[in-house]
């Protein structure tokens, strides 16, 4: 089933996606349909079965504490679309 | 030995060492086949040639006095999604068109480090998302096979597409690829060469542009097992940088290759018979079944009860990961930037101008099943379900030592015959998704041609960190099946 216009709407402003008015309509079929196809997994019994989160093969571990990294704010801005200085900017978001 | 371009990535590596050949002449006549093939094959985002010939000079002096790594003078290609310090990396994505790493990411690192000449950053799906690399930003690559009855435009395969096709046009001796859900294995398959998706955190992921981190692995795409080995052992290895990399000694991956399947218990797991699967790519298992047996294996029926449940579940897991990594392109930091007034505008409008329709639409899909009241229906169920996958797994291989399966559901197929509906292609990657839910490693050799005279392969799933036994029974297949058919498309196929 398509996932209807204010839905879809929903979802890409909580993306932070802007969409044409045009798209919106064939995402919705889109998605739906994926998500129609996902649904097989209601059928799975899944009680008392723990999540897994990564693959559980790497040992959580502690580093020292100290600085490995660092003074290298040419190379961090470097990318920046727009940058003022040593900082990027962004529209003004406070009045 | 006929040519420069019958090299392996072994032989090369060896005529290199005996002073045969040198690294300048082997990276020059890689140059040349790039600019002779890449303009149809668009296999190459960003090609290198200035660096590589540095690199192969300085590699010939290291070879002058005896010393350089295991891969000195070799000349290999790069998926752009690994960071390349100074050299722009896109992902494939608009988004990224002009970004330039300031670092080096740790695969690519090690590469270096043993000396590698890299000629260039490789084409790929944007994102890495995508199995026919059609969503790249820049264009689609052309897998270098024909079909016998036509001149139809082939897809490589994907997301390691411009790897798969670089590497079985001759145009580089190895790549490096990373695979999410069959990224590495399939493109091999489709293109006639061999893959490997090692353990999930045998290769750092450290400056490997993410895509959905609980899966992404990096691995060598080659001509053969031989070459993949060489490669894998120089790219893997413990990296403090990555929290997920594991810190196990890197075995000598070469020395495997003889090990031989004598005794070996071989997997036969029953759900990968699925509906609708062409008779000849049973017929290439059976023959797989066959091979090994023939050479002291025994084969043995297993059951992997959630196989069908393995692409819904990476579908909902990966794109939630994928919208939770792809927030960080937003405007400000790097890549394209479209002004607006407001800073939610600003995020709203690059992000729209900068993401491809598939991007978009994995990202929202991700956010939708992520998002408050679906969360627990999608993606806690999904979770769930992708342990249950991982117990298939383990619980196999309490009795057997690999698995055999078919690598892809079907042979490449034809640009123009790309499905429409966005579930029918990710059926292309129901074979390769469930190793990677589980985390374990997973290999591809080309084993046969498909009546239209098109490259099928086979797929071997190990235990965790078991990239050995696969490689040796790889490798036997590999004897068995003495695949030594070249694309129509080749840099030693003189126009």
């Amino acid at each position: 089933m398509s996932l209807d216009a204010k839905t879809v709407t929903r979802i890409a402003r909580l993306a932070r996606i802007g969409l044409q008015p045009g798209e919106v309509e064939t995402l919705g079929k889109d998605m739906g349909s994926i998500i129609d196809w996902v649904e097989q997994l209601k059928e799975v019994d899944v009680t008392g079965v723990d999540p897994m989160i990564g693959t559980g093969l790497a040992t959580p571990r502690l580093r020292e504490d100290r600085v490995t990294d660092g003074n290298c704010r040419d190379k961090v801005l470097s990318n920046a679309p727009e940058r003022k200085g040593p900082f990027y900017t962004v529209p003004k978001v406070v009045e | 030995m006929s040519g420069i371009h019958d090299f392996t990535l072994a032989s090369a590596r060896d005529a290199l060492k005996a002073r045969k050949i040198s690294a300048v002449e082997l990276t020059n006549a890689h140059i040349d086949a790039i600019e002779r093939l890449d303009g149809q094959l668009n296999s190459f985002i960003t090609r290198t040639p200035d660096q590589a010939r540095e690199a192969a000079k300085a590699s010939d002096d290291a070879l002058a006095k005896g010393e350089g790594g295991s891969l000195c003078g070799i000349p290999l290609g790069i998926k752009d999604l690994f960071c390349t310090n100074g050299v722009r990396t896109t992902a494939a994505s608009k988004i990224l068109g002009n970004f330039v790493p300031p670092y080096e990411s740790t695969v690519t690192a090690n590469l270096l480090k043993d000396g590698a000449v890299f000629l260039g950053k490789l084409n790929l799906d944007e994102f890495a998302m995508g199995s026919a690399n059609l969503t790249s930003a820049f264009g689609p690559v052309e897998n270098p096979w024909k079909r016998r009855d036509s001149d139809a435009k082939l897809v490589p395969g994907g997301s390691s597409g411009g790897s798969a096709a670089a590497v079985a046009a001759g145009l580089v001796l190895g790549a490096t690829g990373t695979d999410t859900g069959g990224s590495i294995r399939q493109p091999a398959a489709f293109t006639g060469i061999a893959g490997i998706k090692p353990t999930y955190g045998r290769c750092s992921r450290f400056g490997t542009i993410a895509f959905a981190s609980s899966l992404d692995q990096a691995g060598p795409m080659a001509r053969n097992l031989q070459d993949c080995a060489i490669l894998l052992e120089s790219m893997a290895g413990f990296d403090p940088r990555d929290s997920t990399s594991v810190d196990t000694p890197v075995p000598h991956y070469e020395a495997a290759l003889k090990r031989g399947v004598k005794g070996l218990r071989v997997g036969i797991p029953k759900e990968y018979h699925v509906e609708g699967m062409p008779a000849e790519i049973e017929a290439l298992w059976q023959q797989g079944m066959n091979w090994l047996r023939d050479a002291g294996a025994q084969i043995v029926e297993v059951s992997l009860p959630h196989t069908k449940y393995g692409l819904p579940t990476y579908y909902i897991a990966a794109l939630a990961e994928a919208s939770s990594n792809l927030a960080r392109y937003d405007g400000v930091r790097f890549g394209e930037r479209v002004s607006a007034p407001t800073l939610d505008g600003l995020y709203e409008a690059s992000r729209a101008a900068g993401f491809g329709d598939e991007v978009k639409r994995r990202i929202l899909i991700g956010t939708h099943v992520l998002s408050s009241g679906y969360y627990d229906a999608y993606y806690l169920r999904a979770q769930k379900v992708r342990t249950l996958i991982q117990q298939d797994f383990l619980k196999a291989f309490e009795n057997v030592d690999v698995l055999l399966t078919p690598t892809a559901p079907s042979g490449a197929f034809a640009q123009d015959e790309k499905p429409s509906d966005p579930v029918q292609m990710y059926l292309n990657d129901v074979f390769t998704v469930p190793a990677s839910m589980a985390g374990v490693p997973a290999l591809s050799v080309p084993a046969g041609l498909d009546a239209r005279g098109v490259p099928l392969g086979l797929q071997l799933i190990g235990k965790f960190f078991d990239e050995e036994t696969l490689i040796a029974a790889g490798h036997t297949i590999e004897q068995a099946a003495a695949f030594h058919h070249r694309p129509t498309i080749h840099a030693g196929v003189s126009a």
